[in-house]
């Protein structure tokens, strides 16, 4: 759910990009005068191994940043979320917000050979991702029309304004597939899904399931003189110990994500042939949060919700379970997305403040000192998560609460948690820049669907909150959309629908050699192409 | 027909039934556990509608009656045909295949090492019972049976290739050195060095443990005296005499364990990363991949009933008062 709205009359020029991108080049290699020459490998972790490589077909984490590679959007994001040319050379948007026409670069070709034109992007956000992606169907599905005016320039026309539309065309929320492939095919059972076909600086080269991927220079791509590395080996290293190893000793020369455990970070940030950054997130900028069950009881209380927020001590969370890793949240946009509202309730680390607020709610020291019993479904996505666990049973019985940890796997998690059998569990999810992409469908009404994991699984309903986010996706002015979404924050804080933890951050390590690795908002999942190796 | 022909027929066909039992156990096994491969993907994909969910459902054919499931599934097994990975896009068929070199090159070197070595080990142990020989012997064998197989893994990892840098981590070969011939076998027998050690340490404890008890038991009997009174030399009273009688039990462990082979090593695999089947079961299960799982329980089970068939044969031969019958 990648699109935000950005009142954009004017046209960006490739030639500003390549200004812009310019320049902080030459910052990043300061006093060294380092051509960006051709050659060199680097091998990048890729945990857990992807089901496919085709990005139309499955956008898993690991999905998104091998197939980055292969596969390219129209268009990318600045640090900042503004956004910058891809495949798209230039974009207008009309003024009254509904009309979005792009201009292609005419030079690009897919890895077969073919040119790639305005008839792909058609076919790509009208058909097949329509039938394949459901954040691109969720905003494609706003389109009335979707219609290539020449080979090289496509229109978007939507039913009503949606401000965060041009978000929608990062490669992730709608890699461009080839038509000349999948044009009337089961797009799910194409045998060209095996040997994936795109228009990015690497193509597919081989694939050992269990051990590595490897992708190899686009000759033909179309920036010319790029890419600069001669290949890239995905490598799938399943153990985590064995991964830290695996920087440790240069075997790898990048990491992102949870690849590394948060309790080897602060080691491996004292390696001398790394360098970590936490940069290169801001596009997904997940926040993670307990998610509460509204319908149980006590948790349908909302006192004891605030009380929660009271009792959890979100600053050692952050020092001690992420090792410094991330910011405490204080509501529900992370302040790199567009929108956040800093001016809410305030929830201290305050045990006193939660026991007031549940002896105000009735909930009264029972002789053993509790006050009351919940469930604590722990996601299963590491052991982080799992301290994380330990960590909540103590300070919730602290106030008196008592937390039963439950533990299940991958699969009985989703299945649990989307069928609203939990009290309390974990959760994150990307914001995707923008609150109407990544905020809105945890908190409104309509999107309590069962069986639907990443919904409103809380049941959480306030019809005011509701009304506020539709009004602030319907419009592209951007005052009146901070105001609106300020308004939903402070309500939602108030009523504490889950109990947010930290901004998360995810720490790269990048070997020193390469340059240019995280230079957007989407960060590692990008195409790499201006990625390069300094030789000795 | 002599008896060993209708012996082995007869085991075949109760094998059969054998099999096809455990294909519909394993059936119901897999699909007891919560949540299905739909689930998994939109819980790893980070975002999902219900037309998501849906489809992969119908496209995994979960929207069917489980009964009608197990139908295709059945009629699938009887002919020898494993399945579809949706999740991996591909027959259960090959991807065991790709997955099978990388796991029996680990599990049989490390099985095949650990059974002379045990055996000799536990021989010598027993022969020289009560030395400090013995006492080093079974005090190594114990360490490396009760130590967590993943540990002794990250601590040979850390010693011989963070430390000392002698050997390569993990994989099964250089990727992207380019080796050719000669070169290549080496530089993937190098990659085999530590995790067939880690594996082998553990089955050698077992085969040393075992071969001792059994020789101590074996070594002060009637026969044993007899062929001491006759003046044999030593070694073929100890290879002849007393090896023959007392190996039944380590064949019957090792028949056990040679069944298991093909299903690699979870933790090893893990550990080293090597693309073994071990890996790819333990990712079906999380993945709740069920054709995969099922393939490789499937797999597995046919080759346990046929090493329990040879391991019954192997008796006979070592020890002819064992009679085989059908």
């Amino acid at each position: 759910m990648s699109n935000r709205l950005r009142h954009f009359r004017q046209t960006l020029t490739a030639a500003a990009l390549a200004a812009a991108l310019a320049a902080p080049l030459a910052l990043t290699v300061p006093g060294v005068a380092v051509a960006q020459e051709r050659g060199g490998t680097m091998n990048i972790i890729v945990q857990p191994e992807p089901p496919i490589l085709v990005l139309g077909l499955n956008q898993q984490g690991p999905t998104q940043t091998v197939a980055g590679k292969i596969y390219q959007g129209l268009l990318t994001f600045s640090f900042d979320l503004k956004p910058q040319p891809e495949l798209a050379e230039s974009w207008e948007v009309s003024p009254d917000g509904k009309v979005y026409t792009f201009k292609l670069v005419k030079n690009a070709k897919w890895h077969d050979g073919k040119p790639f034109t305005a008839h792909d992007v058609v076919f790509s956000t009208s058909k097949l991702l329509m039938e394949t992606h459901p954040r691109a169907r969720a905003t494609f599905s706003k389109c009335e029309k979707i219609e290539a005016l020449d080979d090289y320039t496509v229109q978007f026309t939507l039913k009503e304004p949606f401000g965060p539309f041009l978000q929608a065309f990062e490669v992730s929320s709608a890699p461009m597939m080839p038509k000349h492939i999948y044009e009337g095919t089961d797009f799910k059972a194409n045998p060209a899904n095996a040997t994936p076909i795109g228009t990015g600086p690497f193509k597919f080269k081989e694939w050992n399931k269990g051990s590595y991927i490897h992708l190899v220079r686009n000759d033909e791509y179309w920036k010319t003189g790029k890419p600069y590395l001669d290949d890239i080996y995905f490598r799938v290293i399943p153990d985590a110990a064995s991964r830290a190893v695996a920087v440790e000793q240069g075997t790898v020369q990048q990491t992102q994500f949870n690849d590394i455990e948060t309790f080897d970070v602060p080691r491996l940030k004292g390696l001398p042939n790394v360098e970590m950054t936490t940069k290169g997130y801001e596009f997904f900028a997940p926040l993670s949060w307990i998610e509460i069950n509204t319908r149980n009881k006590p948790l349908d209380d909302k006192r004891f919700r605030q009380a929660m927020m009271h009792a959890i001590d979100r600053k050692f969370i952050r020092d001690k379970i992420w090792f410094g890793l991330g910011r405490p949240a204080t509501g529900p946009v992370n302040s790199v997305t567009r929108f956040h509202e800093s001016n809410v309730r305030k929830y201290d680390f305050d045990p006193k403040k939660a026991e007031a607020l549940l002896e105000e709610a009735g909930f009264k020291k029972g002789s053993d000192g509790t006050r009351a019993k919940v469930r604590l479904l722990v996601m299963p996505y590491g052991e982080t998560w799992t301290r994380l666990g330990e960590y909540v049973k103590q300070a919730m019985k602290r106030v008196g609460v008592d937390v039963t940890l439950e533990t299940t796997d991958a699969a009985g998690w989703v299945n649990r948690v989307s069928n609203w059998d939990y009290d309390l569990t974990f959760n994150f999810v990307y914001q995707y820049g923008d609150p109407a992409l990544g905020v809105s469908r945890t908190y409104v009404s309509e999107n309590i669907r069962k069986g639907v994991m990443f919904s409103n699984t809380m049941g959480y309903a306030n019809p005011e909150v509701d009304k506020l986010f539709a009004q602030a996706a319907q419009t592209n002015k951007d005052e009146e959309r901070q105001q609106l979404y300020s308004a939903a924050q402070k309500i939602l804080v108030e009523d504490v629908p889950v109990a947010w933890l930290l901004e998360m951050e995810f720490p790269t390590f990048v070997d020193k050699r390469f340059k240019n690795a995280v230079t957007t908002a989407i960060g590692v999942n990008e195409s790499y192409d201006s990625v390069y190796m300094v030789k000795k | 027909m002599p008896r060993i022909a209708l012996f082995i027929s007869q085991r075949l066909v109760k094998a059969v039934f054998v099999i096809l039992a455990i294909a519909v156990f394993n059936f119901f096994l897999v699909h007891a556990a919560p949540g299905d491969p739909a689930a998994v993907m939109a819980g790893e994909a980070g975002a999902a509608d219900a037309k998501f969910v849906e489809q992969l459902r119908q496209q995994f054919g979960l929207d069917r009656p489980l009964y009608e499931q197990l139908g295709t599934y059945m009629s699938k097994v009887v002919q020898a045909d494993l399945g579809y990975s949706y999740r991996q896009q591909r027959p259960v068929f090959d991807l065991l295949m790709d997955r099978l070199p990388v796991t029996l090159s680990l599990t049989l070197t490390a099985f095949v090492l650990a059974l002379l070595g045990g055996v000799a080990l536990g021989t010598l142990a027993a022969m020289r019972a009560g030395t400090w020989s013995d006492t080093a012997i079974t005090v190594v064998g114990l360490t490396a049976y009760a130590t967590p197989i993943f540990w002794i893994g990250l601590m040979l990892i850390l010693l011989f290739s963070v430390n000392l840098g002698w050997l390569p981590a993990f994989g099964t070969e250089s990727i992207g050195a380019g080796y050719t011939g000669w070169d290549a076998f080496l530089d993937r027998a190098k990659h085999l060095v530590l995790p067939v050690t880690t594996l082998g340490l553990f089955y050698m404890a077992v085969y040393t443990r075992l071969t001792r008890a059994s020789i101590l038991e074996v070594r002060d009997m009637d026969f044993v005296k007899t062929a001491r009174a006759k003046g044999l030399p030593e070694w073929r009273i100890v290879s002849v005499h007393i090896l023959r009688n007392a190996i039944l039990p380590v064949i019957t462990v090792a028949g056990f364990q040679a069944g298991h082979l093909i299903g690699g090593s979870i933790l090893i695999e893990t550990v080293f990363a090597l693309p073994g089947i071990g890996r790819l079961a333990f990712e079906a299960v999380l993945q709740r991949d069920y054709q995969v799982l099922l393939g490789i329980f499937l797999l597995t089970s046919v080759v346990v009933v046929v090493f329990n068939l040879l391991t019954d044969l192997i008796y006979s031969l070592v020890d002819p008062r064992i009679e085989v019958a059908p």
